[in-house]
């Protein structure tokens, strides 16, 4: 929903509909499950921009909106946040700010704010971004929320704050799918398919099976998700409308039906089928179930992702030896190799702008997510677990998502695009794994 | 009051995403092959809108050791030498080496004494599992683990077992026999399990 009333550019026709919107969806959404994940900051940023969040007045609401607010905006990797402890004072309105209090403590930017209990379950919150230097308000917003979306409510004022600064989308918002197993190893094991807030609250499970689940793949609209699926003792590929549960399975033909992913213009899957022998990447039609395929080679032929303009898709091929990134136009010609360092490369995939290509680097015994440039081919390793996989990029491209894992857990890790911050999002327990960010 | 708030959200929630879907033009994806409820097997699904998601139960950190993945291998049940530790048809696993598809010498008379039995059977069928340890992308493992299954499976046709015996189906690393991320794990865990159906 989110991305539907959010995704237009900033104008001041299209925000007052926008709020309008706001307040209707915020004022009667439904109830969300229990948070069963925490932040965790693993590596901080030297470079980022001083901001003080002061806890904001009158909060006897259910969700502490500044401290949510504080979060996710250090974790975004672009701001240095003021710890509380050294605020000069606590000022809820424009009109109790001194701001040569706020310089000599280096602060570029300050938010201010005010929750209030309008009764029956009602809160009004108000929150103003204050340029520190300049003396001025630089946004300000006044946003109906009930209790049940005060996290959401949180979640936007960091996107109005981030896209404010930084001049690029906000992604708090967001949500992200992904795939957890309860009582591993036990007779009642089963695996979960989930969609959360992109922190990792309000976890809802979307499918659920004992046999596993695989890969899930948003459509760029953010309303559906491919998915593979083993329940009936094979792999099948399964379109699923997240709104009302009601799926289509798309492929199941003998042998690897896999690692669906969505065109851009959200009419067709790339998948890898093997029906024909050695796996290959096809291209499924959506609405006339035509396939065709890309790739005719023996060896292994796998990963596909496309281009954000929908004109080549990359994949994984062992077909040099060891598996690397290949691509090929969408609408199948010329395979050519895209990686020569490392011995191991794949599941890659674009930058939303297209100009990287992230992946799975592996060096020796140590796999880890990579980014290559695509305009100098150059490959920055981002992280260093000895296992990180399923890397998945925000939709402004600022962020990675990926699974990483310590001994027998596994665990969702973010980390910025230059690699300087990473933030681990901890689950309550259990295993979970192959995110995947909402467009 | 409760309630009636959660019903009309939902139902404005539906409004605003059917409002929303106006515009799709896949519409046609649901007059496919949809799912007849009966044949989703072990699987459930639901709608994110309806509340009932909320997801509160603890996960059991034991009993991490051994899966059961019910496979329902019947071979115990075929007869005696099936159980036999001197006979290799007690023997239904396949161990590989990192990153490679190649049977190893050690278990080509596994995979003889399991081809001549289904010779001598052809109305037993197996299906061949194959699985890859945790290293690398999921999807990569998957596409691996069905070319170790397909080379146990060429093996078996080459000493004359039929086509229409024989299944493969890859669990790439989703199916681990061993956890932990360390090489004793990993070695259990690049296997082909020749698995007996029933007759």
């Amino acid at each position: 929903m989110t991305s539907v009333f959010w995704s237009a550019d900033v104008e001041v026709s299209v925000n007052f509909f926008r709020r309008i919107l706001f307040i209707v969806v915020f004022g009667f959404n439904v109830p969300f499950g229990h948070a069963a994940l925490t932040i965790e900051i693993t590596e901080g940023v030297e470079s980022a921009v001083p901001i003080a969040v002061v806890p904001f007045a009158s909060q006897n609401a259910p969700v502490n909106i500044s401290a949510v607010v504080n979060a996710d905006l250090e974790r975004s990797g672009f701001f240095k946040m003021m710890s509380e402890q050294g605020m000069p004072g606590r000022p809820s309105t424009a009109a109790e700010v001194n701001f040569k209090d706020w310089q000599t403590l280096g602060q570029n930017y300050l938010v201010i704010g005010q929750v209030s209990d309008v009764g029956g379950g009602q809160y009004n919150v108000q929150f103003q971004l204050l340029d520190v230097y300049k003396g001025g308000q630089l946004l300000g917003y006044r946003m109906a929320s009930s209790a049940d979306d005060l996290r959401r409510t949180a979640h936007h004022i960091s996107d109005l704050i981030f896209e404010k600064l930084t001049g690029k989308k906000g992604v708090f918002s967001g949500r992200i799918a992904y795939i957890t197993t309860n009582n591993q190893g036990s007779k009642e094991q089963s695996q979960q398919l989930q969609v959360a807030d992109a922190d990792g609250f309000n976890p809802q499970t979307v499918a659920s099976s004992v046999e596993p689940l695989m890969s899930p793949s948003w459509s760029p609209d953010g309303k559906k998700v491919a998915y593979v699926s083993f329940e009936r003792k094979s792999a099948a590929i399964y379109v699923q409308t997240l709104a009302t549960g009601e799926r289509t399975r798309v492929a199941e033909y003998p042998g690897i039906n896999g690692a669906p992913a969505w065109s851009p213009d959200g009419t067709k899957l790339a998948l890898t089928l093997s029906k024909d022998g050695s796996p290959d990447i096809y291209v499924l039609d959506l609405s006339t179930r035509s396939l065709n395929k890309l790739t005719k080679s023996f060896a292994i032929d796998t990963e596909p992702s496309w281009s954000p303009d929908g004109s080549s898709i990359v994949f994984t091929s062992d077909r040099g030896g060891k598996p690397q990134i290949y691509s090929v136009p969408s609408q199948g010609g010329q395979e050519k190799r895209l990686t020569f360092s490392g011995d191991y490369n794949a599941r890659a995939s674009f930058s939303p702008d297209g100009k990287n290509l992230v992946m799975v680097h592996g060096n020796g015994n140590d796999y880890r997510i990579a980014v290559m440039d695509m305009a100098t081919r150059s490959i920055n390793v981002l992280t260093s677990g000895r296992s990180d996989e399923s890397p998945s990029f925000a939709p402004n491209g600022t962020m990675i998502l990926y699974a990483s894992k310590k001994g027998r857990t596994g665990f969702l890790s973010a980390v910025t695009l230059d690699g300087k911050m990473q933030q681990k999002l901890v689950f309550n327990s259990g295993e979970v794994r192959e995110p995947s960010w909402a467009p | 009051m409760k309630l009636n708030k959660t019903l009309l959200a939902f139902a404005i929630g539906t409004l605003l995403l059917s409002a929303c879907s106006d515009d799709e033009k896949d519409a046609s994806l649901t007059d496919g092959t949809q799912n007849t409820a009966s044949g989703i097997n072990d699987a459930s699904t639901s709608g994110l809108n309806k509340g009932s998601g909320a997801y509160g139960s603890e996960m059991d950190g034991s009993g991490m050791n051994g899966i059961s993945s019910g496979n329902g291998d019947y071979a115990s049940t075929l007869g005696p030498e099936f159980n036999d530790p001197n006979n290799p048809l007690s023997k239904r696993t396949v161990y590989f080496m990192l990153d490679s598809s190649q049977v190893m010498p050690d278990f080509v008379p596994v995979i003889a004494a399991h081809a001549k039995y289904l010779v001598a059977n052809p109305s037993q069928r197996i299906t061949l599992e194959g699985h890859a340890d945790e290293r690398g992308s999921r999807e990569y493992n998957i596409a691996l683990g069905e070319q170790r299954a397909k080379s146990v499976s060429s093996m078996m046709k080459i000493q004359g077992v039929s086509e229409n015996q024989l299944e493969i189906v890859s669990y790439g690393e989703e199916k681990p026999k061993a956890f932990g991320s360390d090489e004793s794990a990993w070695e259990q865990n690049r296997r082909v399990e020749i698995v007996y159906q029933a007759r």
